[in-house]
This record gives structure tokens, sequence and C-alpha cells, in this order.
């Protein structure tokens, strides 16, 4: 009966919507990945001079990675506080297919975390003497890339959410598959800071974006029902 | 095919399949690794260039082959776990993934052994070098994630799972790292009859594959067969194999 007053995009968007609400309820959640970008950006000038030249040299190369692990720091509460309130088991009892929640529950993860780093990158960019024809790259490296760090970061999220200490297994599971991401985003930002065309990396970044947005969920919702069972 | 493996599924045909195959593989890993090696380290010529230090060749390229062949059979037997839900696959799973991790481990070492004096340093970061080192992080992602399970059997579908997630990504990061940076060698071997190696290296090479091979496999079937009877401790027939009651 249930199924029929509902569609699958008010499914969706019910997800979504709770998951972001509950978040902007707990503002830490949202502000203190942020920081953490910012104070390991910080780091990177005091730990190897803060000459503009080598800064501008690697600033693509820090600035990802520092969303990389800006983006691990909220990957463990992704589905920990659902699985503890069970709220995980309803909705893999609804008549809905899980990976569906599994996409919005993912998609809230990059509003709430993703997003916010896109829209601060180019003050990270100005304190990282990023020249000024790379900062486009960036931020669209960034739009891309972002929510295909929370998408395959889910599926290491989903294996260890039973896990009394998944933390630092989280991080080793996810941590080797960002690799292709950081090494296309970067050579993309490389490559406009020589004003050259990039349009081949952010096509190859659009390209594993479609297809982790078909196919992680469904090997989250897998992962999940293995903590579940 | 289905009727004739069906019965595999249970554990006691799989150990005394293990049981039987055991032997060839051992075999095969004896034999073709004293004859590789020896062949390979003392009789085949040395090259024109490298002189002797070439001669890793003979450990470098079969643990390099099977570090990856290792983990491609462990992402179809996390396969077969999660299609088929057949149990014995997860634990194919298991035992494998600390062989591919010790090949791979091998052929890092190898290859740094190598490296240092062909190209002057232990380590670059090319391309060959970097996804071997991440198919290593793959491989000890996939143990440590099946030994932070209580529960084995939830341990052992996670760890399929993960298997399955990376050999998706495998080939990814394969090219990602080939086009972003490159120095190790192409492949000389795969093109068999324009092979850009001579035969008084080439055979003593095949040799050496064939015997790591067998090495994985008998080791792999060692290590299946304790899990299988790990897996198995209360059922009877494991009890009447230890001798109990």
């Amino acid at each position: 009966m249930i199924a029929q007053n509902h569609s699958y995009w008010r499914v969706w968007a019910s997800v979504y919507k709770k998951d972001v609400r509950l978040a902007f309820r707990q503002r830490s959640d949202i502000i203190n990945p942020l920081l953490f970008f910012l104070i390991v950006i910080t780091l990177f000038p005091l730990g190897i001079g803060p000459e503009p030249n080598l800064l501008a040299r690697m600033a693509p190369g820090i600035i990802w990675v520092a969303a990389l692990l800006a983006t691990m720091l909220g990957l463990d509460k992704m589905f920990r506080d659902d699985y503890l309130d069970g709220t995980l088991e309803q909705l893999m009892l609804s008549p809905f297919p899980l990976s569906l929640s599994v996409s919005a529950k993912v998609a809230a993860h990059w509003t709430v975390t993703g997003l916010p780093m896109v829209i601060l990158a180019p003050l990270f960019a100005l304190l990282m003497n990023l020249q000024s024809q790379a900062l486009s790259a960036m931020m669209l490296t960034l739009l891309i890339g972002t929510p295909l760090l929370s998408l395959i970061g889910a599926i290491g999220a989903g294996l260890t959410v039973g896990l009394q200490k998944g933390g630092v297994l989280l991080s080793l599971l996810v941590l080797p598959l960002y690799i292709p991401v950081l090494i296309f985003a970067t050579s993309a930002i490389d490559t406009a800071s020589m004003s050259l065309a990039y349009g081949g990396q952010l096509a190859i970044l659009g390209a594993f974006l479609a297809v982790a947005i078909v196919l992680a969920p469904i090997a989250v919702s897998s992962a999940l029902k293995v903590s579940i069972n | 095919m289905w009727k004739w493996l069906h019965p595999y599924a249970k554990a006691e045909r799989a150990y005394q399949l293990c049981n039987t195959l055991l032997p060839y593989f051992a075999v095969i890993a004896v034999l073709g690794i004293l004859v590789g090696w020896v062949w390979g380290l003392a009789f085949a010529p040395a090259d024109y260039q490298q002189k002797d230090s070439y001669r890793i060749i003979f450990i470098h390229v079969p643990s390099a082959i099977w570090s990856m062949g290792a983990y491609s059979s462990m992402a179809i037997a996390g396969l077969v776990a999660l299609v088929w839900q057949i149990r014995n696959a997860q634990l194919a799973v298991i035992a494998i993934a600390p062989v591919g991790a010790a090949m791979t481990v091998i052929a890092l070492l190898t290859g740094a052994a190598w490296g240092k004096p062909m190209w002057g340093a232990w380590w670059v970061w090319d391309a060959r070098l970097t996804s071997e080192l991440i198919l290593l992080f793959l491989y000890l992602g996939v143990i440590s994630l099946y030994h932070a399970f209580e529960d084995k059997r939830a341990g052992g579908k996670a760890a399929s799972i993960l298997a399955l997630v990376g050999v998706v990504n495998l080939p990814i990061i394969h090219f990602s790292v080939e086009w972003w940076n490159t120095l190790h060698q192409g492949a000389t071997i795969t093109k068999f009859d324009t092979s850009a190696i001579d035969s008084s290296m080439f055979w003593p090479l095949m040799i050496n594959i064939l015997g790591f091979a067998g090495f994985l496999g008998a080791v792999t079937l060692i290590r299946l067969k304790t899990e299988i009877l790990k897996s198995e401790q209360h059922r009877p027939w494991v009890k009447a194999l230890a001798g109990g009651k």
C-alpha cells in the first residue's frame, strides 16, 4: 500500500532531507571537516617554507590531499548513527531498494562535506598562491571529484559500519581507491596552471563519477546487508 | 556443468578436492622453481647490457605476474561467493589474500633490488611500481577487513565485496598511474611470436613462472584446507579426521 503512494523520488528526497537536516542541527559535523581542511593547508607552508613559487607548484596536490583527508573525517559517521538507532534496518525492510536510500545518504554527505569545500576552495587557492588561471580548474575538479570521494568512501563506510573500531580500517580501505581521483584532479589543475586545455582529465573524472553513481550504491547496499545480517 | 560442480560447495568434498590437487601443485612448484632457478641463475647467459644483475628477473617477473594472477583469482572467488552464496568461495578469498600479498611484497622487494643497480634508486614513483604498491594496499585491506569481523562469515562476505570493488579499481589505477608517470619497461614476453627476450632466457623464465604458479596454488590449497577445517570444526567429519570420537 505504502509503495503506491510513494514514488522513488519522494523516498530519495525524504532520506536526503532527513540527513541534511540532522547535519545542520549538529553544526560541528559540517564545520569540523572544513576547519581540518584549513588547518592541514596551513601546515604545509609552515612545513615546507612560504616561498610563493614552491607553494604554487605544490598547491594542487596539497589542496586535493587535504580534501581527501577532510572527506575521510565524515565518512565514519555516514551510516554509523543510522546503524546504531535502527534506521538502517528500517530502510532495509522498506519496499524500496536500499541502494536508493544509500544514494540519498551519499548525496547528503556530499552536500554537507564536499560542497562547502568546493565553495571555500578559492580561499584556499589564495592561501596557497595558486595561479589564477588554475582556479577554475580547481573548482571544477573539486565539483566533480568530491561527489566521487563520497561515493567511493560510502563503500568503505558500509563495509565497516558494524565494526567497533572501524575508523582506521576505513581509511586503509578507502584511500587506495581514491588514488585515481587524486591523480587526474591534480593533473587537470597542473595542466591548467600551464594555460593548457584540461578537458581530457575532467572528462575522465566525469566518466568515473558516472560509473560510480550507478555502481557504488549497489556495492554499498550489499556491504550494508553484510553488516546488518 | 552445474551438476558436476555442485558437490564441491560441500565443505567435505572441497577438502578432498584440495587433497587430490595439492600433490600436483606441489610437484610443479618444487620442480619448476628448482629447475627454473638453477637454469636461470647458473646456466642462462648473462645479459650483454645488465650483466648478471638481470638474473633477478627469474624471481621478479614470476612474482609480479602472480601477484596480479592471485588478485584476479581472489576476485573471481569473491564473485562466486557473493553471487551463489558459496561459503567455500569466501574461504578461498581468505586463503589467497595473504599469499597474493606475499607475492606482491616479493615483486616489490626484488624490483627495488633490481632498480638500485639499473636506475640508481631503490624506489621511483613510476607507474608499474606505484600500481603494484597499491595492489599491496588492496590486499592488506582485504586481509585486515576480514580479521576485523568477529563473525567470520560476515567477514568473508565483506572481504569478497572489497576484493570485487578492488578489481573494478585495479585497471583504473593501473592506467591512471601509467598516464601519470612511467619509467618501468613495457611488456617483453607477452608477445609470444615476436618475443623481445632471447630463448635462452625465455625458457627458464617460463619454467619459473610455471613453478611460481604451482607454489601459489599449493600454498593457497594448504591455507584453504586449514580454513575449511576451522570453519567446520564442529562437524563430525572433521572430528573423525582429527581422530576424535
